[in-house]
């Protein structure tokens, strides 16, 4: 391990060198990243102030703390704030000055305590909350009287209802068809324009999607499917496309089964980017002198893709799978902005929120999250295995 | 040494650095929660406007404040904020309005977390229901404000606003459904008259298709989509028929659901709405054959008429805020609107109308006597004066007050004494069916040309 890590450390410290000779470009960016910091903490202790003097009424606060709607309440706030600041800022040298020793556990809960405290209230109570909120009714918070225990009710009415097993069967494709498309043709792509003349620039072609929103691209794409009846001019470029080689155009939006996969299309289209950014960047890593020795053993072209390329970079594209799985399992977007989840295209993640925040049905809409919940386990524990496995192997 | 050095700096920027962003916050806070003070000096003259010594009997409320949180936002709201300056002026209550478009999915959410508004603008009386329903937070009409409801309103008005027997809320802005839009001078050109009847309506669409062999311009234009709330569109044409075809005391029970959904009497009314909406001769004229009224936005659905590709589009009167920028929308305009005519021999005039409702969440003095401010008519004409399509049911509103041609139009429906009002009934059903299977089925209907029995049939299904 040592010996191949010594010509790096050699790098490292040449350039730890060139460093520390011009030090003035590295202090600036050092400032900016500290005047950045330093915004970002007077931004947010200024919003708790402000809405911890606002919380509690009952204790008469000066009037420019809780309601500063002229310059010179705005001022005191600022003086205050900016007093606050050096305040805590002269709290924290002195500590770091009293040079006394602190035991270790201090110096690990300030370390690991906040991130600790908020994934507790950001990750694991809310999902503690509605996991016991899929077993209730419509209002699971609401006083006894109105919230209702009702078992597996929900998610029996997911597995049985017709229109909900649409949306099962919706999700099933999406999860199916995505990952498995977008990686094909990233694989592809990769490959094919591996060491070519403007790699740079096909990469970043295909790159481009991923730059925008998914909403984003659902507006451009819900523009491309737009449909005009066959008398009128098209406005949709591929309604367009279909009149021009004589055929008659289409409702892709509508149609179902079929445009489901035509708003699948527009998952591909984005990720097949980010498929092919990591695959292309795993070819480039395998070490030349395999590629070497696969050619002295007369291996090229196919078989050299099958054995060669495919088992070097196998752990770039699973990652690469399992990281489009979960990002199509939770697809939402899409579908809320081009169909709203009409004309039975609807998914389990736009279906949740239709529940939750349409129709009210708090507990549905919880069964649905814990459903969600419960798919993507299974791929990240595969995917945690696989890290593991390769790990190993190094 | 070297980092004592720059700490010294980094705190000296972090001082400029947090004067700007105070300054920004400082701006933000003006324009994102809005209070009286700020638009109070073009309002010191309305003190007058108004009659103060109806709030007298709250007491001394100077320095006090209300929250009012509603799915209106601007330019909309600052009329609605221009409303309440003679009342702030009058009491010295701060209202302070929270206006945004997440109304909706956010407003279940604040009340059960304990974090209400003092008075929310519910868009629709279903939203409500549902409230009152899964919280039972909302409070009771204040008595004193109940007193200004009788004076302004009719009967009929406070009905919607009851949940299980209990007066919550009153009317605020409100529309007539029963509008089809149309273009006068297209009308004119063509030598058609506007149907007094629902026979003349058909025999002018006939006469349009007669009109146009070649199948490009067609009657009428429609469009249902609107994101997750697609098919509402229709439920309008369902209530508007249902009202004329099977009467007053039918449209009730089936509201009520004390009739069954799939009614032998539904279908007839389903039959009548598909002879145009699933009529490939009448529709959609601009956009295609019928599917396209699925997925054509009912914002888009009535623009056509503009370019001649089809003459009529049934669409409430807040549609008038749809039309392209330099459109005249008047009598003697680009585009205007008559009433969707009642049937032949029909001595009532059926007006289908929709209303956004105001609740209370909190029991303090300023609270209530906001609330009476808000069902005064004092109100109701300085609102109207503000514009923005707003039109209320309050009697005595003046209509000359009104903004708009069509809000006038609207206003006078409303106090029509032969006028036969009744609520939007998807809004007044469940949720399950209201803003559920009835849309959701009716884009169906639409979109997948779906058997009218079989729609009917899944609606009833779905009945809580």
């Amino acid at each position: 391990m040592s010996g191949i890590k010594a010509p790096e450390q050699v790098d490292a410290s040449s350039a730890g060198a060139k460093v520390s000779s011009s030090s003035t470009p590295i202090s600036y960016t050092a400032l900016a990243v500290g005047v950045f910091m330093i915004l970002v903490f007077v931004g947010v202790v200024g919003l708790v102030v402000a809405s911890f003097f606002n919380a509690v009424p009952e204790i008469s606060w000066p009037s420019f703390l809780v309601d500063s709607n002229t310059t010179v309440k705005k001022l005191s706030l600022m003086v205050f704030v900016v007093a606050l600041f050096i305040g805590v800022m002269a709290l924290l040298l002195l500590l770091v000055d009293s040079r006394k020793r602190v035991p270790n556990w201090t110096v690990a809960i300030t370390f690991v305590g906040p991130a600790l405290a908020a994934l507790l209230l950001g990750l694991i109570w809310p999902g503690i909350s509605t996991i016991i909120q899929s077993f209730y009714g419509r209002s699971p918070w609401a006083d006894s009287e109105r919230s209702e225990f009702v078992g597996f009710d929900n998610f029996a009415t997911l597995f049985t209802t017709p229109e909900f097993q649409v949306v099962l069967r919706n999700t099933l494709i999406w999860v199916i068809v995505v990952p498995l498309v977008a990686v094909a043709l990233g694989l592809i792509y990769a490959v094919l324009i591996d060491r070519t003349r403007g790699e740079a620039f096909s990469k970043g072609l295909i790159f481009l999607p991923m730059a925008i929103s998914l909403v984003g691209a659902s507006i451009i794409w819900r523009f491309i499917y737009e449909y005009r009846s066959p008398a009128r001019p098209q406005i949709g470029l591929a309604n367009q496309l279909l009149v021009w080689v004589g055929l008659e155009p289409y409702q892709f939006l509508l149609n179902s089964p079929l445009n489901t996969l035509f708003l699948i299309l527009v998952m591909i289209w984005i990720q097949t980017g980010f498929a092919m950014t990591i695959i292309s960047a795993a070819i480039k890593a395998i070490p030349d002198d395999i590629i070497e020795a696969a050619r002295l053993d007369g291996v090229s072209g196919m078989r050299m893709f099958r054995y060669v390329t495919i088992p070097s970079i196998r752990p770039a594209l699973l990652v690469v799978w399992v990281t489009i799985t979960m990002t199509t399992l939770k697809v939402f977007d899409i579908v809320r902005t081009m169909t709203g989840g009409n004309f039975q295209t609807s998914v389990v993640a736009n279906e949740f929120y239709t529940q939750s925040f349409r129709q009210f049905n708090f507990g549905l809409g919880a069964a649905l999250a814990v459903l969600l919940f419960v798919i993507v386990i299974p791929v990240v524990v595969y995917q945690v295995r696989q890290l593991r496995l390769s790990e190993e192997i190094r | 040494m070297s980092v004592r050095g720059r700490s010294k700096t980094t705190a000296l920027t972090s001082v400029v650095a947090l004067s700007l962003l105070l300054a920004a916050c400082g701006g933000d806070d003006t324009s994102g929660e809005s209070d009286g003070e700020t638009t109070g000096s073009e309002g010191t003259a309305g003190s007058s406007e108004i009659d103060c010594s109806l709030y007298e009997q709250f007491g001394d409320l100077s320095g006090t404040s209300v929250s009012t949180y509603a799915s209106i936002v601007t330019p909309e709201s600052e009329a609605y904020e221009a409303a309440f300056v003679p009342f702030e002026d009058c009491t010295g209550v701060d209202v302070r309005g929270e206006w945004s478009k997440e109304f909706e999915a956010q407003i279940v959410v604040r009340v059960q977390s304990g974090n209400p508004p003092d008075i929310a603008l519910f868009p629709q009386p279903g939203l409500l229901q549902t409230v009152v329903n899964d919280t039972g937070k909302v409070l009771p009409v204040f008595p004193e404000t109940e007193a200004v409801v009788d004076e302004n309103f009719s009967e009929d008005w406070k009905a919607y606003g009851t949940v299980n027997g209990t007066y919550y809320g009153f009317p605020n802005s409100s529309n007539s459904k029963s509008f089809v839009w149309y273009s006068p001078g297209a009308f004119a050109d063509a030598g058609y008259e506007v149907p007094e009847t629902w026979e003349d309506l058909l025999a002018l669409s006939d006469q349009i298709v007669a009109d146009n062999p070649d199948g490009d311009v067609k009657p009428w234009c429609a469009g249902i989509s609107s994101g997750d709330a697609t098919g509402w569109p229709v439920t309008d044409w369902i209530e508007d028929k249902m009202l004329r075809d099977q009467g007053a005391e039918y449209y009730d029970q089936w509201v009520a659901h004390e009739v069954p959904f799939n009614a032998p009497e539904s279908v007839e009314v389903w039959d009548a709405v598909g002879s145009i909406l699933r009529n490939e001769d009448y529709v959609n004229g601009g956009f295609g054959n019928v599917q396209t009224i699925a997925s054509t936005t009912f914002q888009d659905g009535g623009l056509p008429i503009l370019d001649g590709a089809c003459y009529m589009y049934k669409m409430a009167s807040f549609y008038a805020a749809n039309w392209p920028e330099g459109t005249t929308v008047a009598e003697d305009g680009d585009v205007f609107a008559f009433y969707f005519p009642a049937n032949e021999g029909a001595d009532e005039k059926p007006v289908l109308v929709g209303s956004e409702f105001i609740a209370a969440f909190d029991d303090r003095p300023e609270v209530r006597a906001f609330t009476t401010y808000l069902a005064s008519a004092d109100y109701a004409n300085l609102r109207a004066k503000e514009g923005f399509g707003f039109v209320s049911a309050n009697q005595n509103l003046d209509v000359a007050n009104v903004e708009s041609p069509i809000s006038k139009l609207a206003a006078e429906q409303f106090q029509d004494p032969a006028a036969l009002i009744r609520f939007d009934g998807a809004d007044l059903m469940p949720g399950e069916v209201g803003s559920g299977a009835f849309w959701r089925e009716a884009t169906a209907w639409i979109a997948e040309g779906k058997d009218t029995k079989a729609v009917l049939d899944a609606i009833e299904s779905s009945w809580p």
